[in-house]
């Protein structure tokens, strides 16, 4: 017990690492996988092609390909330097990225065309319709998927520990490398890893809550 | 009287499927004409040609001066102009009633929040719905909703007024105060085309009745005449399975 106590600090700071990651590269795989979205359902064929060929390119390799790519391929070109979080937040965000697209996708078009044509019978464009009348209500429907897309998300970033960035796997690492205490540190780092999941699994239910379909 | 819709030549294929072939009316202003027919007769895709919700194959709407048809002419004006309502309401569920209703003000028109409210109200008042307003469409009856849709299309101050099978969906006993509203408003000089099943609404309200069959207008005429002294075979027959 006494071992967790004397790493909590650096375990922390792999939390808050982890953390850090995981915002930024959620927020941006969110508004990626938004727009892929629109430029699937857009009326113009070349802009669904290009949509399509990036989600098919991204969801058809592994994560961690991405990642050496991202980092170790990007980085072996002359004119491109990426730092480790850089290549590690663009890996997990363009992940997220593309099933965010696809989610997103569905749940317009699993939208009744009557609503489309009540707004637009009004006098509403195709935008307005988008986001006052179609994407509102898509979003809460599409509310459990997207947690579970946030869920895949956290855990995936503990493979960037693989590239060297201090996260909370990584700190795991580090600590069991000076303190042999392997069984304790990765229970310690693994109980950190449920509890942030299990907060983010309430957030959600709490979403769902207040934002009922009525 | 002037023409508020022209339709000439009007022509609509899905695939190699004609479901209208060549229909041309006119509707003057003020004018109540409900079109009636079978279904999968094309009276429905006649109505939703009118505002281009179905793109038009051939043939021009002219409304209000305006040519539908025309490319570079903006849609979304003229649909601001032309009220619709629907068989299955369409109202939208996340928003309120008043949200509903000054939605389209407020962001086609740039009408003040106050100024939608109030007008929202006064058409709440109008339809009998004054104490629905924070309610949301889903704890409403069919009736209900249908009144807070045609409440909805009026806050746009539309010249015309397209109805869908507005009844058709309801339970029978919320028919009427739905059909009392429509009445309201052909009484207070709306312009209003209906396509309908309810064959006493068209021969109380109407002043012209159009019969459609198979994407053609067989027979126009005033409801009484219409509806007393069909001269169209075709329309003897449908008339003398629904009345």
């Amino acid at each position: 017990m006494q071992v967790i106590f004397d790493s909590l600090p650096y375990l922390l700071e792999g939390l808050r690492v982890t953390l850090y990651i995981f915002c930024v590269a959620i927020v941006l795989g969110f508004i990626l996988g938004l727009l892929l979205a629109l430029l699937r359902l857009a009326p113009i064929k070349v802009l669904n092609w290009i949509a399509k060929i990036f989600i098919d390119a991204i969801r058809g390799t592994p994560i961690l390909v991405q990642l050496f790519f991202f980092y170790y391929g990007l980085n072996s070109l002359e004119f491109v330097s990426l730092d480790r979080t850089t290549a590690g937040i663009i890996t997990v965000a363009i992940n997220a990225g593309a099933y965010f697209a696809e989610n997103i996708r569905a749940g317009i078009q699993s939208m009744d065309k009557g609503q489309t044509e009540a707004a637009r019978s009004l006098g509403l464009t195709a935008t307005q319709n988008m986001r006052y009348i179609i994407l509102p209500q898509a979003f809460r429907r599409m509310l459990p998927t997207f947690t579970n897309q946030a869920i895949i998300s956290l855990k995936d970033t503990s493979l960037l520990s693989i590239i060297g960035i201090a996260d909370l796997t990584q700190q795991g690492n580090v600590v069991i490398a000076s303190t042999f205490k392997a069984f304790e540190i990765w229970l310690a780092v693994g109980v950190m890893y449920f509890v942030m999941i299990y907060l983010l699994s309430l957030l959600s239910s709490y979403l769902e809550r207040r934002f009922e379909l009525r | 009287m002037t023409t508020m819709i022209e339709v000439k030549n009007l022509q609509k294929k899905y695939g190699d499927l004609e479901v209208l072939q060549d229909i041309s009316a006119n509707i003057k202003e003020k004018e109540v004409v409900c079109i009636i027919g079978a279904s999968g007769s094309g009276k429905s895709t006649f109505l939703r040609c009118m505002n281009r919700l179905e793109d038009i194959t051939s043939g021009q709407v002219i409304i209000n001066g305006q040519d539908v048809t025309d490319k570079s002419i903006n849609i979304n004006k003229i649909r601001q102009e032309v009220g619709m309502v629907f068989q299955h309401f369409n109202l939208f569920p996340h928003k309120t009633v008043m949200q509903n209703i000054i939605l389209a003000p407020m962001k086609t028109r740039g009408i003040s929040k106050e100024e939608a409210v109030k007008k929202g109200q006064e058409l709440l008042a109008k339809v009998g719905l004054s104490d629905k307003a924070d309610s949301y469409p889903g704890s409403l009856s069919g009736g209900q909703k249908q009144r807070v849709a045609i409440a909805r299309a009026l806050a746009m101050n539309p010249k015309v007024m397209l109805f869908d099978e507005p009844t058709s969906a309801l339970d029978p006993e919320m028919v009427g105060d739905v059909l009392e509203v429509m009445k309201e408003l052909a009484h207070e000089g709306m312009t209003m085309v209906v396509v309908t099943h309810e064959m006493g609404f068209a021969r109380e309200v109407a002043d012209r009745v159009l019969f459609i069959d198979k994407g053609v207008i067989v027979e126009e005429n005033e409801p009484v005449e219409l509806f007393s002294n069909p001269q169209h075979e075709r329309t003897q027959s449908f008339l003398s399975k629904v009345l």
